[in-house]
């Protein structure tokens, strides 16, 4: 993070790779959240 | 990480978040360029349309004869050449066009990559083939190309071109302003190096732009008081001066904004959707399996109080019908006994005072007589 | 009910027969045999001579139909495959139960024959996989329609296994993706906004080259908003032509419930097609683009609205009042061409239209009859699909979804 950025476009190249990996882990993050928040809301619990 | 830069990183992602596009936390002007890039200048009044900086830059890059539209390539001192509107090919990677100005004049303009500070095949490429060398050639890897042509589409100057002919080994094809071949040399590119008339001049970007405005300021009237490619999709590495208006010399008319600004923002909405898709679609399936349930809820509350209702309805008429059916039972009990009463009474009178046969005033008396005595 | 299943002839268990006898046996598969015959000669030319051999595309010209059809409409009329089940599994709307799996099938062959148009369409196909596993451009629109499609393609294939798992008898597995519905259909939905838009977003880079009155900052948004729209058609569209081709292979449900979907999407259509008319209005006026109406473009860009997204509109909405499925089907081709119009608009008409026409490009007859291939491979693996596996009817053994 702390070298120089000379472009937008090298700045971008670093920032938007950070950005998709973040992606994926926050979608499967989200799902996993949301079957937690969800959990006892059926009639089998689960925990 | 000390906390205070985190925080700050926090900060600054929180407002980039928040705002449509990502470059305008850091705004084009922050991102300057490498200060040591080095590029070209051109020079519309010097040149003079001679086309060896077209066969410099063939023998530099060991090109053959280029054949483009299919014909028999002319020599590059066939200046009839110069009356045909040409573009870059895959053979060819700098072609000289001349135009036949406002003022009269004839002009003549090379036309090659431009090598910008904000590349838009850079930008535009999926697999990072496209790199902006800090000495400042924008350079391509062929291993890496995969064909798409996207770099194409993007450049707004139409400078890539493709080899369509090759059935396995297709490759894009541009000015490298000869970095692997002779600027890592200590060289000249090669049309720089022949060009008889110093209408190409390479330097660093920032002392060229000091050069040309010079240039303009020492020569008043003569050039026209632009250098095309300073500010143009965030900047150029190849610059040009002209005697007539750039947009003459078929120079596209171009904003300022970069490729990457361009398409930061479609870009960050992506990662947008990402985030709260998945929120309000959960939040969607949710609202609806609620009122699902809800109605199966209010569907079972509703038949189970039909049902009582129905229930309590057959009991009531049961009552009713129970209690009426007693009260005649009663009714009927009574009038039961009092027929019996009568009947027994009759039949009591009838033993023991049995009617004579007498005149009508006798029977009369005695009807009045048992009367009394029941 | 079991002693059932076990005949030879149910149409549930129906096992795989080749007889090449059956290519000559009607017009149908005449026409269709000439066709692959005509698409394998274009697949040899193209990896002998390269695409200068089979395209007209040059230096000017990149993309061809090959990206405005087969790419960019492919992308664009699978989008029913979203559309649906997001409106059932999600919205709850139970009315469209009987179109998911159609839409399924067809949105996951529409896209597995993208790809498969894509390997033709780029100069080296065995490098695909480089932006994905190896060298990733992430400052790359294309880059994220990549892996969008791959992931999404992925998503479709699970989605629609469980038809070929009920086909095949495989309990186990088909219970397990049964379980995976709702996250796969909520990451469809994700998937296909963030790729229809990104389809438009290619575009942005090149402002230049582009037409003002399709070039504006919200053309992700056009696509995407026109993506859904483009779908439900093509849900009432292929639904009409499987009740022709595909009778046989339909059951009570299905039939019955044909109307219901139809005037569903019908309504449905009719307002986004009215809210994009707007948001396509507002674009106008915030870009200032008015003067350009005035033109010969400006005049097929009235037409493009007019006749293509605000006619459909009202005949869908019309249709939807007055329960008339047939104004509807009308609507829904309509609409379908419109979306295909505009897509063409986008990447071939605007895209370049400073060139002069000495420099402009048409077609050569193999890129028009490689994309007529992939449409007859897309429509003969849809009607071989859907004889044997429960598409258009409901398997037995299966709880209804």
């Amino acid at each position: 993070m702390d070298n120089v950025f000379y472009s937008l476009h090298d700045f971008m190249v670093c920032t938007k790779s950070l950005t998709y990996i973040l992606m994926g882990l926050g979608v499967l993050g989200l799902l996993g959240y949301w079957i937690f928040l969800t959990g006892r809301d059926d009639n089998i619990r689960k925990f | 990480m000390k906390r205070r830069t985190f925080l700050s990183f926090l900060g600054v992602s929180g407002v980039a978040a928040v705002l449509p596009t990502e470059g305008k936390a850091a705004p084009v002007k922050d991102f300057a360029g490498h200060p040591d890039a080095v590029g070209v200048l051109h020079d519309s009044v010097r040149c003079i349309g001679c086309r060896k900086c077209e066969a410099g830059c063939q023998r530099a890059n060991n090109l053959p004869m280029p054949a483009q539209f299919k014909k028999p390539a002319k020599p590059f001192d066939d200046l009839s050449e110069l009356d045909k509107k040409r573009r870059t090919h895959f053979q060819q990677y700098t072609v000289v066009n001349k135009y036949e100005s406002s003022k009269g004049k004839t002009v003549f303009k090379k036309f090659q990559c431009n090598h910008c500070q904000e590349p838009a095949c850079a930008s535009a490429c999926f697999v990072k083939a496209f790199v902006k060398t800090k000495e400042g050639p924008v350079i391509y890897k062929p291993n890496l190309c995969v064909g798409c042509r996207y770099c194409m589409i993007a450049c707004p100057f139409y400078v890539p071109t493709y080899d369509y002919d090759s059935a396995l080994n297709p490759l894009v094809y541009k000015c490298t302003m000869c970095y692997d071949t002779r600027l890592k040399k200590g060289l000249l590119p090669g049309c720089v190096e022949i060009c008889p008339k110093d209408a190409l001049t390479f330097g660093k970007r920032s002392d060229l732009i000091k050069v040309a405005r010079k240039r303009i300021m020492d020569n008043p009237g003569l050039y026209v008081d632009e250098i095309y490619g300073e500010t143009e999709m965030g900047g150029a590495n190849w610059l040009y001066i002209s005697p007539v208006a750039h947009k003459e010399l078929d120079q596209p008319e171009l904003g300022k904004t970069s490729a990457p600004e361009l398409t930061s923002g479609a870009l960050g909405s992506v990662a947008m959707v990402a985030g709260i898709w998945p929120v309000l679609l959960g939040g969607a399936y949710f609202i609806s399996k609620r009122r699902e349930k809800q109605a199966a809820e209010e569907r079972d509350a509703a038949v189970r109080a039909a049902v009582a209702e129905t229930r309590e309805e057959a009991e009531t008429r049961l009552n009713t019908a129970l209690d009426k059916a007693a009260k005649e039972k009663d009714a009927e009990v009574a009038r039961e006994v009092k027929k019996t009463r009568e009947e027994t009474a009759r039949e009591i009178e009838a033993k023991y005072n049995p009617p004579e046969p007498e005149p009508e005033e006798a029977d009369a008396e005695t009807e009045k007589n048992t009367e009394e005595d029941a | 009910m079991s002693a059932e299943n076990k005949t030879a002839d149910n149409i549930h268990n129906r096992k795989i027969v080749i007889n090449p006898g059956r290519l000559f046996s009607s017009p149908g598969n005449v026409l269709t045999a000439v066709i692959l015959a005509m698409g394998l000669f274009i697949t040899v030319m193209r990896f002998t001579k390269g695409l200068g051999g089979v395209t007209n595309l040059d230096d000017n010209y990149p993309w061809g139909i090959w990206i405005s059809f087969d790419l960019l409409c492919g992308v664009v009329l699978a989008a029913g495959g979203y559309a649906t089940t997001s409106a059932y599994y999600l919205f709850g709307l139970k009315s469209f139960n009987t179109a998911v799996r159609p839409a399924v099938t067809s949105a996951f062959l529409g896209y597995a024959f993208v790809v498969f148009a894509l390997h033709y369409d780029v100069g080296q196909p065995w490098r695909l996989v480089y932006p994905i596993f190896y060298s990733p451009g992430a400052t790359s629109v294309l880059y994220e329609v990549g892996l969008c499609v791959f992931l999404y393609v992925s998503v479709l294939a699970v989605e629609w296994s469980v038809a070929a798992f009920e086909w095949l008898g495989w309990k186990s597995i088909r219970a397990v993706i049964v379980r995976l519905t709702i996250p796969l259909t909520v990451l469809g939905v994700i998937l296909s906004t963030m790729h229809q838009s990104s389809l438009g977003a290619l575009y942005l880079i090149a402002p230049s080259k582009m037409h003002p009155l399709w070039y504006s900052s919200f053309i992700p948004v056009f696509f995407f908003i026109s993506s859904m729209f483009a779908g439900m058609s093509m849900v009432i569209f292929e639904g009409a032509l499987a009740h022709k081709g595909l009778h046989a292979e339909m059951d009570e449900h299905h039939l019955r419930d044909a109307d219901k979907v139809v005037l569903g999407f019908g309504k449905a259509a009719s307002i986004v097609m009215m809210g994009y008319f707007f948001i396509k209005l507002f674009g106008l006026a915030m870009d200032n683009n008015w003067k350009y109406l005035a033109s010969g473009y400006g005049l097929w860009y009235l037409v493009e609205i007019f006749g293509f997204v605000l006619l459909p509109s009202f005949m869908y909405a019309i249709g939807a009042r007055e329960k008339k499925t047939g104004l509807i089907r009308l609507a829904a081709c309509i609409t379908v061409i419109g979306v295909v119009v505009n897509r063409f608009n986008v990447s071939l008409v605007a895209f370049n239209w400073q060139l002069p026409p000495a420099e402009k490009y048409f077609p050569h007859w193999m890129e028009i009859g490689l994309s007529i291939f992939v449409v007859t491979l897309i429509v003969t693996a849809y009607r071989v699909i859907c004889y044997y596996m429960p598409v258009l009817r409901e398997h037995p053994d299966y709880e209804a979804h």
